[in-house]
């Protein structure tokens, strides 16, 4: 296949044979394509009606800065910095209270969810409590968390900690509760001890779960950083957003927006990379 | 040696409605090193109850279950298993999967390569152990099932349905894998099965059970499994008396059936 046509393919513009001959493609999901040659062209186009908007003055740039305002703060922000911090320390502080809520979540919540999936009377200890707090948005508990350790690193940490923590809890009751008894009865048979199968075939059997809940939790704890720091901080892309806010700067906080719109997006690529190379017998067996 | 007795196992137990249900009554036979049993019946009558307490993984609530003069209290790997599917683990290689029994043991390395390389010649499967298991077809993944199941020397194989999910032609080839390897191999062998032509063909002895209580129907000592180790299948299956065998076993088979219907007629109304 040539170059040309393999790009056709990827982008859409060409369909193989047979899907080209199908005379039922509605309903049949398999005959719709991705439709990337459409989402080159929405980027565009937005693009381009954000700069002629902007270049024809038919909004107000304290409503909707131009993009070569947004593009000038980017260069000022990352060269002078905002606030005290430079660009690159704002999105730092921000990615570090993720890294390590999230971190303390899946080392307290993968355990707990195994426990909870192998031991009945862990299983009922622990279900009122799971089940009452993970309903509750992390949010909810700011003012707490800033009443027991104030405004700085460990009330975001402890609060992202908490978004983490239910959902690693579920993500790895649920891996645990999806293994085979075949497998299970298999590894006895040919053997193994509980220690060894608790290694060999629950751990591993549940990793699929375990890391679509990362993936979950991650996109919770971005949401959830973003929102704590516009509430209260002082360092991170949210309080950048809210301070901004306040000047009516509104060319800084759209800047904003889109650094945490584009983490957001690269995080959940990054994850999804990863567990295509790390679990790659997903939803195969 | 290392001959299997059921002695005397019934199993009685209680649904949360406190109805009882008798899955086995009173089920006796010994089986002898090397002998191939198949076993045959309609669902509900209790074959799975009983090749699940021959390995251990269900407690009788009466008689016992000997190998090789120890009662068995749990699962172990003198009795290997061989599932329908999906029970090898597909986060490990084809030979991983067959090298898993001997790894948990501890067995070193090159003692558990060198096992590996030979079984995956004996099953067929030669160059396909650095594969994933999901790369390989229904067959091939029963293949590695085998293997796996050998790799650990076991004393009895217990198979649980294991050629169900497979298309006809692959089956009647797996047939012959199967034939092959009870005769190069010598373990005793129990397995289950829903087909008719199956039983007969793999078993040179088949029970046919019957459910309410779950017992022991009808026992054949057959010639077939015999004949298919140096005879093609096909051949086999087309003597007049497979098929008279065939024919005897489906009516008994038909009968049970319409028993039943008529018994939970009668309790539905």
């Amino acid at each position: 296949m040539s170059l040309m046509q393999s790009f056709k393919y990827k982008i859409g513009l060409q369909k193989d044979g047979l899907t080209k001959r199908k005379t039922v493609t509605f309903g049949d999901t398999s005959a719709v394509g991705k439709g990337r040659i459409w989402s080159i062209i929405s980027v565009i186009t937005l693009s381009l009606a954000w700069y002629l908007g902007s270049a024809l003055e038919l909004v107000n740039p304290i409503f909707w800065p131009s993009p070569s305002a947004v593009w000038d703060q980017f260069i000022n922000i990352s060269q002078n910095g905002y606030r005290n911090f430079t660009l690159w320390e704002h999105i730092w502080a921000s990615l570090y209270r993720i890294f390590v809520g999230f971190a303390l979540g899946c080392l307290i919540g993968i355990p707990l969810g195994f426990a909870m999936g192998l031991s009945e009377i862990l299983r009922g200890w622990f279900d009122p409590i799971v089940e009452f707090f993970r309903p509750i948005p992390p949010l909810a508990f700011i003012p707490l968390v800033i009443i027991w350790s104030g405004i700085g690193e460990r009330s975001k940490i402890l609060l992202l900690f908490f978004a983490a923590l239910w959902i690693m809890v579920i993500a790895a009751r649920a891996g645990v509760g999806s293994v085979k008894l075949s497998k299970i009865h298999a590894a006895y048979s040919l053997g193994a001890n509980k220690r060894q199968i608790l290694k060999n075939v629950i751990l591993p059997n549940a990793l699929p779960e375990i890391f679509t809940g990362m993936r979950v939790a991650m996109g919770i704890c971005w949401g959830t950083v973003v929102a704590a720091e516009l509430v209260a901080a002082e360092s991170g892309v949210g309080f950048m957003i809210m301070a901004a806010s306040k000047f009516l700067a509104t060319d800084i906080v759209v800047l904003g927006v889109i650094i945490v719109g584009i983490i957001g997006y690269s995080m959940d690529i990054l994850m999804r990379k990863l567990e295509s190379k790390l679990i790659p017998w997903k939803g195969k067996s | 040696m290392s001959d299997l007795v059921i002695n005397d196992v019934s199993m009685v137990f209680e649904t949360p409605s406190g109805e009882q249900v008798h899955a086995l009554e009173n089920v006796s036979f010994s089986l002898k090193q090397g002998e191939l049993l198949s076993i045959l019946g309609p669902s509900g009558c209790g074959k799975s109850t009983l090749l699940n307490i021959i390995a251990g993984f269900l407690a009788p609530t009466h008689g016992k279950v000997v190998l090789a003069s120890t009662e068995i209290h749990g699962p172990g790997s003198d009795r290997g298993m061989v599932f329908q599917q999906g029970a090898l683990f597909e986060w490990l290689t084809v030979a991983e999967n067959i090298g898993f029994g001997l790894s948990m043991k501890g067995t070193p390395k090159s003692e558990i390569k060198q096992t590996v390389d030979h079984l995956l010649e004996t099953v067929g499967l030669h160059d396909f152990g650095e594969k994933a298991t999901y790369e390989l077809s229904g067959g091939m993944q029963q293949r590695v099932a085998l293997a796996r199941c050998l790799a650990n020397d076991p004393d009895v194989i217990l198979m649980d349905e294991p050629l169900g999910a497979l298309d006809a032609l692959t089956r009647e080839k797996m047939q012959g894998l199967v034939l092959k390897l009870w005769k190069e191999t010598g373990k005793t062998i129990i397995l289950i099965t829903h087909s008719v032509e199956e039983a007969l063909f793999l078993g040179e002895r088949l029970f046919v059970m019957a459910p309410r209580p779950g017992r022991i129907k009808q026992e054949y000592t057959l010639p077939f499994a015999e004949a298919g180790v140096t005879q093609d299948p096909r051949a086999v299956k087309a003597d007049p008396a497979f098929g008279a065998k065939r024919e005897e076993i489906l009516n008994m088979i038909w009968e049970m059936e319409e028993e039943i219907m008529g018994q939970t007629e009668t309790a539905g109304v």
